[in-house]
């Protein structure tokens, strides 16, 4: 795209749900999995009730066969049946709550790990079909963080929040209740101590949550800044410029520091509160426990169950400030990714238009309703024409494109030239349908463009970007993207045109992985590779966006020279920007200002046209004739 | 360190390259080594008294921390006395005691896990800031071999591991050993017996937490790479949506991040279901000492061998003695990231800064104005690796001259135009400014003398005012503006929403390629320097751009020694003379005009280039 065009956003119906809606509206990616949550659920229920068990079975202990034989001060016979009994009772119990942790363990595994990757294959999806406007308006580490932040908050609430904030709210009534029925009034102080907590941590998990997002925003800055000085390096050393950079770099990097100091000491808060609360309690048990045990209200294995139970009270306590936060932050989640999903494609293929977008559902692959007329598969040439075009990108005060009428015959190759900025590369993205006029038609072999099904206007269109796209991926899926089932001769035909044989001397020939992740190429290469991708498609319509403004002299003329014959079999509008370019085509037209202001051939336009004169002239050529 | 990834199974799609691995050490043995061992001792030297006061307090914390359930079991003992005495006063002392230990245990948790943040917090700072430094420092040939995504990777995701390790509990892991070996001794002294027949639960657990470890730093490496395929490809796809769409790659993307996906999936699943046997597995083994106590111990209290409220003090700390263990074997993967992160970090601090500033530096000769400064090569050589780019290079451009160097791709013409700006130090010979060797001169005077400006015209994100100015900090606004004046910036910058305050945007990315090469220009016009290098400068701009920038440099070269690469010869035409490079040597040496006129490479390149513009 051209400089500078995209300044306002064009985003999903925000703030039409609150977040609690669109946690809400996750129940359809919940329901395949209803069976597995009610199982973790059941499981979690049991394995608290053992917890709970165990000081019971203590003070029974307690209170019955080892009171009885303290007491009696005599030899252990008695009562040792019972101990065993509860021993062993003790051990079942135990294995009981590890046998239940484990299933629910392993379900909630399969569960959610299915429910956050059917989430994942949605959204990418459904970006996939939103078209460049949509994705210009959006920085790709956005659509990221929902596709793998977001949904791990979602996952993470879905599987252990949903189970456990039902799990914790049943234990700690239970275990206030049971608490209440061994001594009232120690009952009540208990959950009047304990109540606040819950509070107490939705509070700090807040707090702490904030701070962290703020940290990570903070250490987003921060890695910009690294990035920059990585990129940049070179411009950093011949400026000699080393010592205000690290500068700026520690400056941001403080900040972070700041920022997690302050994260440490709530943590530091926060732990110790949270220890201290049960303690209190504990203490204030132990005094008045002791009154009541020695006023005969309480036994000494109730005294004790009791100080057990209440250190069991604050798992349920901490875990419903943790989940709530989670609950929270779940939902926001939530409504981040409904955001993207509820975006409704702005260019579809005629059918999908009809049946109504606005579900936001996939629109199936739509079958070939509208044939292209008079095309055949394979068929070489196509005829376009430009109907009085228009468009202005959203939020830009002027149009790029103003009323531009462009013809070009079957088979016939035009060059379009203009300066940068004159919305060029726009005019092309308009045919292939990455963006839609705002006025006029473009017509392919007399159908409007916008009544043929997507795939069948991309599979006769084919276009070479100026700044190439290569993924991280082999040659051969780079160069097969429009065409996956070529065969390797008309690959390495294609390579041939393209002048781009360098291909078989990598490495790994055309099994080497280029891109990011891979070989590093020239830009020159990398130009030849995404020109071997547009030739191999076959198209009956060519279109190139300046594709030789990377090689240099002596290439540029070999490619030129194999682009004449690619033209000779198919209808081409290439952009360009050099005199050896524009020589391969029949007809030159001139856009400026986004306006077709001559059409002409080279020869003519020098002499007509005085801007093109200035597009194409260089001082060289004063300069030799001086 | 070179390692192949074979274009095997399901991704052969992927391709095949030669992955540059920075090593990962091996195992806990080898993890922290020698080198990291004594980064990481220099980096906590200036806080050793916290250290040592962080193990005082975490000890304080631990006493306290086992004195709670003892008390509750004195005071447990206690309450026969109570009925039958009804003198309250001890059970009071106890609860009293209690008190204090619950307070002293709050105020020291509050105060470790604060000054272990704290002191974290600025071990990193003073890392990132060593790391950064560093990086500036290490000559253009490092930077060449080593990415920089790689540059970033040490200064993000390693730093970030080693935040990450007191960030995220290594508190608490300090804090679990702890208090397992301050539990385990409580226990011991109690009751040993039943200390002994508690403490035989380490057996299986040890067991248990080595098969964890094992499996876990295998499935977290897994869940790692898998995620990080699942991230490329999306990024990709969305980067790259014009081509995605307009080669109806979608249905094949579709399929090859499902695939991705699914992996990612299948390898947290895995680490979920790690944990789904591990952590169970640490609670079998503490309920099962839970039987033991009531089973035996009850025992051992009948038998009046141990009183009921030692009985209650181990089940409470058995509450708290194995739990931990969860803590300690899940920090593990914590742990190993920050050792490699450690590892990976410290083997660039070692990388010596080999282009370094002279130790005395010689001052230059003051310059006449606007006359520019002689250089000179003298028997240079210079390779990379075995190939030997400049063989013995002499050359001198007298102050002010401005010379074109053209040749084919490999001859050497970026080379020398490095060695001029001290990018690289020559394996032989010498380069001099004004008879000065630049290896003699300060950083300052060297940056502040010579400038080279590539194709790669990098704008950072801040206003163009602000970029303008990084070639003179302190620059006033009227000095950016002259600077973009006198390179024929000023017109397409005032035109912009925000003038000079218009911010420059990511990388650069809303000017075109020929707007941005301008700032770049005035961006070195407005640091003066006496030598300026262009290597392919204008090489990426289109006809009308080229013009204004040749315009430019009428300006910027005035009064300057110039020395300019390019392959379209129409910006050569500026240069007074005319070195035309062969394999490292000067084939053709001349003014443009005799050079023409005697028909050898420069003539023939000279045609060429005409027809081209036919």
């Amino acid at each position: 795209m051209d400089a500078g065009e995209l300044t306002s956003i064009r985003r999903g119906p925000q703030g039409s749900q609150t977040p609690l809606q669109a946690l809400w509206r996750l129940r359809e990616y919940l329901r395949p999995y209803y069976g597995q949550l009610a199982l973790m659920l059941i499981t979690a229920l049991i394995g608290s009730g053992t917890e709970i068990a165990i000081p019971l079975l203590a003070k029974t202990a307690i209170d019955g066969p080892v009171r009885a034989a303290a007491a009696i001060r005599t030899g252990h016979v008695h009562g040792a049946g019972l101990l065993i009994v509860i021993g062993v009772a003790a051990l079942l119990i135990g294995a009981a709550d590890v046998a239940c942790n484990i299933i629910r363990r392993w379900v909630q595994a399969t569960a959610v790990v299915a429910l956050e990757q059917s989430m994942r294959d949605d959204i990418y999806r459904h970006l996939q079909e939103l078209e460049p406007g949509f994705h210009d308006a959006w920085q790709s580490g956005q659509l990221l963080s929902r596709a793998t932040t977001d949904l791990s908050a979602i996952r993470r609430f879905s599987g252990f929040g949903i189970v456990f904030l039902i799990t914790s709210v049943v234990s700690f009534v239970f275990i206030i209740a049971l608490l209440v029925r061994l001594n009232p009034l120690l009952g009540m102080l208990t959950a009047a101590v304990f109540a606040p907590v819950t509070v107490l941590c939705l509070r700090f998990e807040r707090r702490y949550r904030v701070l962290s997002r703020r940290e990570q925003d903070q250490q987003d800055d921060l890695a910009t800044n690294v990035e920059e000085a990585a990129a940049g390096i070179g411009v950093l050393k011949s400026l000699g410029r080393r010592r205000e950079a690290a500068a700026a770099h520690a400056g941001l990097a403080r900040i972070v520091y700041a920022t997690s100091v302050g994260k440490a000491r709530l943590r530091g808060r926060f732990w110790a509160g949270l220890d201290l609360v049960p303690n209190v309690a504990i203490a204030l048990i132990l005094l008045l426990g002791a009154f009541a045990v020695s006023g005969g209200e309480l036994t000494t294995g109730g005294l004790v169950a009791y100080v057990a139970l209440v250190l069991l009270l604050v798992w349920p306590i901490e875990a419903l400030g943790y989940i709530l936060s989670l609950g929270q932050e779940a939902a926001t989640a939530a409504q981040r990714v409904y955001e993207i999903l509820d975006t409704p494609p702005g260019i579809v293929s005629p059918e999908v238009q009809a049946e109504g977008q606005d579900q936001g559902g996939r629109p199936a692959q739509a079958p070939l309703a509208v044939p292209l007329p008079r095309s055949a598969p394979g068929r070489a040439t196509a005829k376009l024409i430009l109907d009085h075009v228009s468009f202005r990108y959203p939020g830009a005060a002027a149009p790029v494109l103003r009323d531009v009428c462009l013809e070009l015959a079957e088979g016939e190759t035009v060059a379009l030239a203009g300066a940068t900025g004159s919305g060029k590369t726009t005019l092309l993205s308009l045919i292939v349908r990455l963006a839609d006029p705002a006025a006029g038609t473009i017509w392919l072999d007399g159908t409007d463009i916008r009544s043929l099904p997507l795939p069948v206007l991309r599979s006769t269109v084919a276009c070479a970007f100026e700044d190439p796209t290569l993924f991280s991926a082999s040659v051969r899926e780079n160069v097969t993207l429009g065409r996956p089932d070529a065969t390797e001769a008309e690959i390495s035909a294609a390579l041939v045109a393209a002048q781009a044989e360098f291909s078989d001397d990598l490495p790994w020939g055309l099994d080497t992985r280029i891109g990011e992740q891979g070989m590093s190429l020239s830009g020159g290469q990398r130009q030849r590779i995404a020109l071997a991708r547009a030739i191999l498609a076959r198209p009956a319509l060519l279109l190139l966006d300046d594709p030789l403004s990377a090689l240099d002299v002596h290439t540029e003329a070999k490619v030129t020279q194999a682009l004449g014959q690619v033209f000779a079999s198919a209808t081409a509008l290439v952009v360009a920007h050099r005199p050896s370019t524009v020589a391969l085509a029949d007809r030159v037209a001139v856009l400026d200002d986004g306006e077709i202001i001559a059409t002409g051939t080279h020869r003519d336009l020098l002499r007509s046209s005085p801007r093109y004169r200035y597009l194409m002239s260089t001082e060289a050529d004063s300069g030799a004739r001086r | 360190m070179t390692e192949v990834t074979a274009a095997s199974g399901t991704h052969a799609w992927r391709g095949i390259a030669a992955e540059e691995i920075d090593e990962l050490p091996k195992g806990l043995s080898l993890l922290l080594r020698r080198r990291s061992r004594a980064l990481l001792a220099d980096l906590l030297r200036p806080h050793r008294s916290t250290v040592a006061m962080i193990a005082a307090s975490i000890v304080i914390f631990n006493l306290a921390v086992l004195a709670g359930p003892w008390l509750v079991g004195i005071a447990v003992d206690k309450v026969p006395a109570l009925i039958s005495t009804k003198d309250p006063v001890p059970i009071i002392i106890v609860v009293v005691e209690f008190v204090v230990a619950a307070l002293l245990a709050a105020t020291a948790n509050s105060w470790f896990v604060s000054a272990i943040g704290t002191m974290g917090g600025q071990v990193v700072l003073d890392l990132r800031q060593r790391l950064f430094m560093h990086f500036q420092r290490l000559p253009v040939s490092f930077h060449e071999k080593y990415t920089s995504g790689r540059v970033i990777s040490r200064q993000v995701s390693d730093v970030d591991s080693i935040a990450g390790l007191f960030d995220e509990g290594l508190d608490s892991l300090v804090s679990a050993v702890f208090s397992m070996i301050f539990i385990g001794s409580g226990m011991l002294l109690l009751d040993w017996p039943l200390a002994l027949a508690i403490l035989v639960g380490f057996v299986p657990l040890a067991w248990l937490s080595a098969w964890f470890r094992r499996e876990s730093a295998a499935t977290y490496r897994r869940t790692r790479d898998t995620i990080a395929l699942v991230i490329v490809h999306f990024v990709e796809t969305f980067n790259g949506i014009r081509a995605v769409q307009s080669f109806r790659r979608e249905p094949r993307n579709e399929e090859i991040f499902g695939r991705l996906n699914a992996d990612y999936g299948r390898a947290t699943k895995r680490s979920m279901r790690l944990i789904a046997l591990f952590f169970p597995g640490v609670t079998l083994v503490g309920n099962l000492a839970m039987g033991v106590v009531l089973l035996y111990g009850g025992f051992r209290v009948m038998d009046h061998q141990m009183p009921v409220g030692v009985l209650v003090t181990f089940m409470l700390y058995l509450t708290r003695f194995f739990e931990p263990l969860q803590d300690v074997s899940q920090f593990y993967s914590t742990f190993q990231s920050a050792a490699a992160g450690l590892e990976k970090i410290s083997g660039v601090l070692d990388e010596p800064p080999s282009v370094a500033e002279p130790a005395s530096p010689v001052a230059l000769p003051s310059r006449r104005p606007a006359a520019g400064r002689e250089l000179r090569m003298t028997g240079v050589t210079f390779g990379y690796r075995d190939a030997v780019v400049l063989p013995d290079f002499n050359l001198v451009i007298p102050a002010g001259q401005k010379v074109a160097l053209v040749g084919a791709t490999g001859a050497g013409k970026t080379t020398i135009a490095r060695l001029l700006a001290r990018f690289y130090d020559p394996d032989e010979g010498r380069v001099l400014l004004d008879g000065v060797d630049l290896r003699d001169l300060s950083d300052a005077d060297l940056r502040g003398e010579i400038v080279l400006i590539t194709q790669e015209n990098f704008l950072f994100s801040a206003t163009i005012a602000e970029n303008i100015a990084l070639g003179k900090p302190g620059a006033t606004r009227a000095e950016a503006t002259e600077a973009a004046r006198a390179v024929g910036a000023d017109e397409f910058i005032t035109a912009l929403p925000d003038g000079y305050d218009t911010q420059a945007g990511k990388r650069g990315g809303r000017l075109s390629a020929g707007q941005r090469q301008l700032i770049s220009f005035a961006r070195a016009f407005i640091s003066a320097p006496s030598v300026l290098l262009l290597d392919e400068a204008t090489s990426l701009l289109d006809l009308p751009s080229e013009r204004t920038v040749q315009q430019a440099l009428q300006t910027v070269l005035a009064g300057r020694t110039a020395v300019i690469i390019a392959h379209r010869l129409s910006t050569v035409r500026i240069a007074d003379r005319v070195l035309v490079l062969d394999h490292g040597q000067l084939a053709e040496d001349g003014s443009p005009q005799t050079l023409l006129q005697a028909g050898g490479e420069y003539a023939d390149l000279h045609n060429r280039w005409l027809t081209s513009l036919a």
